[in-house]
């Protein structure tokens, strides 16, 4: 297996943050993995997802290092990494339209004319698996459901052909019929064509269906790292218990008594 | 069997959107029991949230009738709905855009037990104390503004504020959806003390069927407007019937304990 990003002690600290939002974190992300970063708020999960993908903001201390043997260079932004967010609603533009956003990587990245690039756009939109991809390049984000949305999203990410994708908490937002098709898509987007997949949630079942290795993650620090099933099965940090034992499916004893 | 605490018959409404019209209510006819929680399921759009929404008055339904207390609910004005409303209480998904936002957390709470003279005045401190422990809260947050507090605590306060009333009924509209998983069972295990503690009835509504079927003793699923199957919680879960409700098992999320092959 090839390491695609290597991190080592790093440590984020926010402007004006009291304390880091990340300390000491070292972990290899390999190429071609779904790596499932797990954790509660504010446990750093979307700080170290931010970091991978250089979108800290400005002025933000980072100590340690991060390098990327799986790639030439620094990575691009848009072009070596695809970023899916939470909230498809902000971060897509209202004022332009379907196609022309998920074409716009295309443009930049890939040098394609604006015809080819529309084209370019109504293919993604359909292996996004979205219905009358014609129509929904020329519809705007509004006119589209929040699974659409973010349909749109992952097809506007994975445009310039990434190495890399991170999806951000991107089913939280969604009810679960919608969940479980959006991360179907990901899957199959990212076996498809050899995308390493990060995914970032707070549904660590979510996590285990899908990932091949899962990093948990509580106050900052790196709890746990390991493949998915043993995590699940043989927990090694605490806070990773608690995340099993809090965690509610169909076979979990329910929490009332008889009717009354 | 008791009286239902609430019946509501037949209720229907539709919304006009770009021109179209949407029917988000067809024919909806429930009851809920004294002490029960029933659980509303169903994707996003299948209804649920107007239905919500015309149960507690937020919006009215175009046909349709809804007893609650003996009383018909939807013909209520005045003093009389006023008092009513008392016991039929709301808590929301996102509890920041339900408060004032200049609110403090012992303010919410103070304002619910005047607003319905619930304590003597001379008691409302000691009664808003009470509230705040009870719902699992540091007093050291009292003074605390709900913007400053955490979402889980503020989710909390939105249950203090509306248990505060003593209510009879309690409409939870994807009240722990918002919430880390740590957190929404905590939530959840609140919610089930002080059913038991104060005999409180809750319609308990979500897209998640794991959560609902923890606490529900009823379940009721939804799609595209209807009541499309309903009855004990395992039963149910038995014998499922409908498509959505196949779909709902399925898209539950379960923890994977072997590699995959």
């Amino acid at each position: 297996m090839t390491t695609l990003a290597s991190l080592s002690d790093l440590t984020v600290t926010y402007r004006r943050a009291p304390a880091p939002a990340l300390t000491g974190l070292s972990l290899d992300i390999e190429a071609g993995e779904i790596l499932a970063i797990i954790g509660e708020s504010g446990s750093g999960k979307s700080t170290l997802a931010r970091a991978i993908a250089g979108l800290l903001p400005e002025r933000t201390e980072v100590a340690g290092t991060l390098r990327w043997p799986g790639l030439d260079g620094a990575p691009r932004a848009g072009r070596d990494i695809g970023y899916v967010f939470q909230d498809p609603g902000s971060s897509l533009n209202p004022v332009l339209s379907i196609g022309e956003q998920v074409g716009e990587g295309a443009r930049r990245h890939l040098g394609l004319s604006r015809r080819a690039a529309d084209a370019k756009a109504v293919r993604l939109l359909t292996r996004v698996h979205l219905p009358e991809p014609q129509r929904i390049a020329r519809a705007y984000p509004h006119q589209l459901s929040g699974g659409q949305r973010q349909r749109v999203a992952i097809a506007a990410a994975i445009a310039a052909r990434p190495r890399l994708l991170i999806a951000d908490e991107v089913t939280s937002a969604l009810d679960v019929l919608v969940q479980a098709a959006i991360v179907d898509l990901l899957v199959e987007l990212v076996r498809a064509d050899g995308m390493t997949l990060v995914f970032v949630t707070h549904d660590l079942a979510l996590a285990s269906g899908i990932a091949d290795r899962v990093a948990v993650m509580a106050e900052g620090r790196l709890v746990e790292l390991g493949p998915a099933a043993q995590v699940v099965a043989a927990p090694k940090a605490a806070e990773t218990a608690a995340l099993i034992a809090a965690h509610i499916d169909l076979a979990t004893p329910p929490l009332i008594g008889e009717a009354p | 069997m008791t009286e239902p605490l609430l019946i509501a018959r037949d209720l229907s409404r539709t919304f006009t959107s770009g021109g179209r019209h949407v029917t988000a209510l067809d024919d909806v006819s429930l009851t809920i029991a004294p002490g029960e929680t029933l659980g509303l399921v169903g994707g996003s759009g299948c209804g649920k949230s107007t239905l919500a929404r015309v149960l507690t008055r937020l919006i009215a339904p175009e046909s349709g009738s809804i007893a609650f207390l003996g009383d018909d609910w939807l013909a209520l004005g005045g003093g009389r709905l006023r008092a009513a409303r008392r016991h039929m209480q709301m808590v929301f998904q996102d509890p920041l855009a339900a408060f004032n936002p200049r609110a403090t957390v012992g303010g919410v709470v103070a304002d619910a037990l005047r607003i319905h003279s619930v304590v003597p005045k001379a008691e409302r401190a000691a009664e808003v104390a009470r509230l705040v422990d009870r719902v699992g809260l540091p007093s050291g947050l009292m003074d605390r503004s709900i913007r400053d507090i955490s979402g889980g605590q503020r989710q909390r306060v939105a249950i203090a504020r509306a248990i505060a009333v003593r209510p009879r009924l309690v409409v939870l509209d994807e009240a722990v959806s918002a919430l880390d998983v740590s957190v929404r069972g905590r939530i959840l295990e609140l919610l089930v003390g002080l059913q038991r503690e104060t005999g409180v009835a809750y319609l308990f509504i979500s897209h998640d069927l794991a959560v609902v079927r923890a606490v529900s003793h009823r379940i009721a699923v939804m799609a595209e407007g209807r009541i499309v199957e309903e009855g004990p919680a395992a039963n149910v879960l038995a014998v499922p019937s409908s498509d959505t409700l196949l779909d709902l098992i399925d898209a539950v999320p379960r923890l994977k304990r072997e590699p995959r092959a």
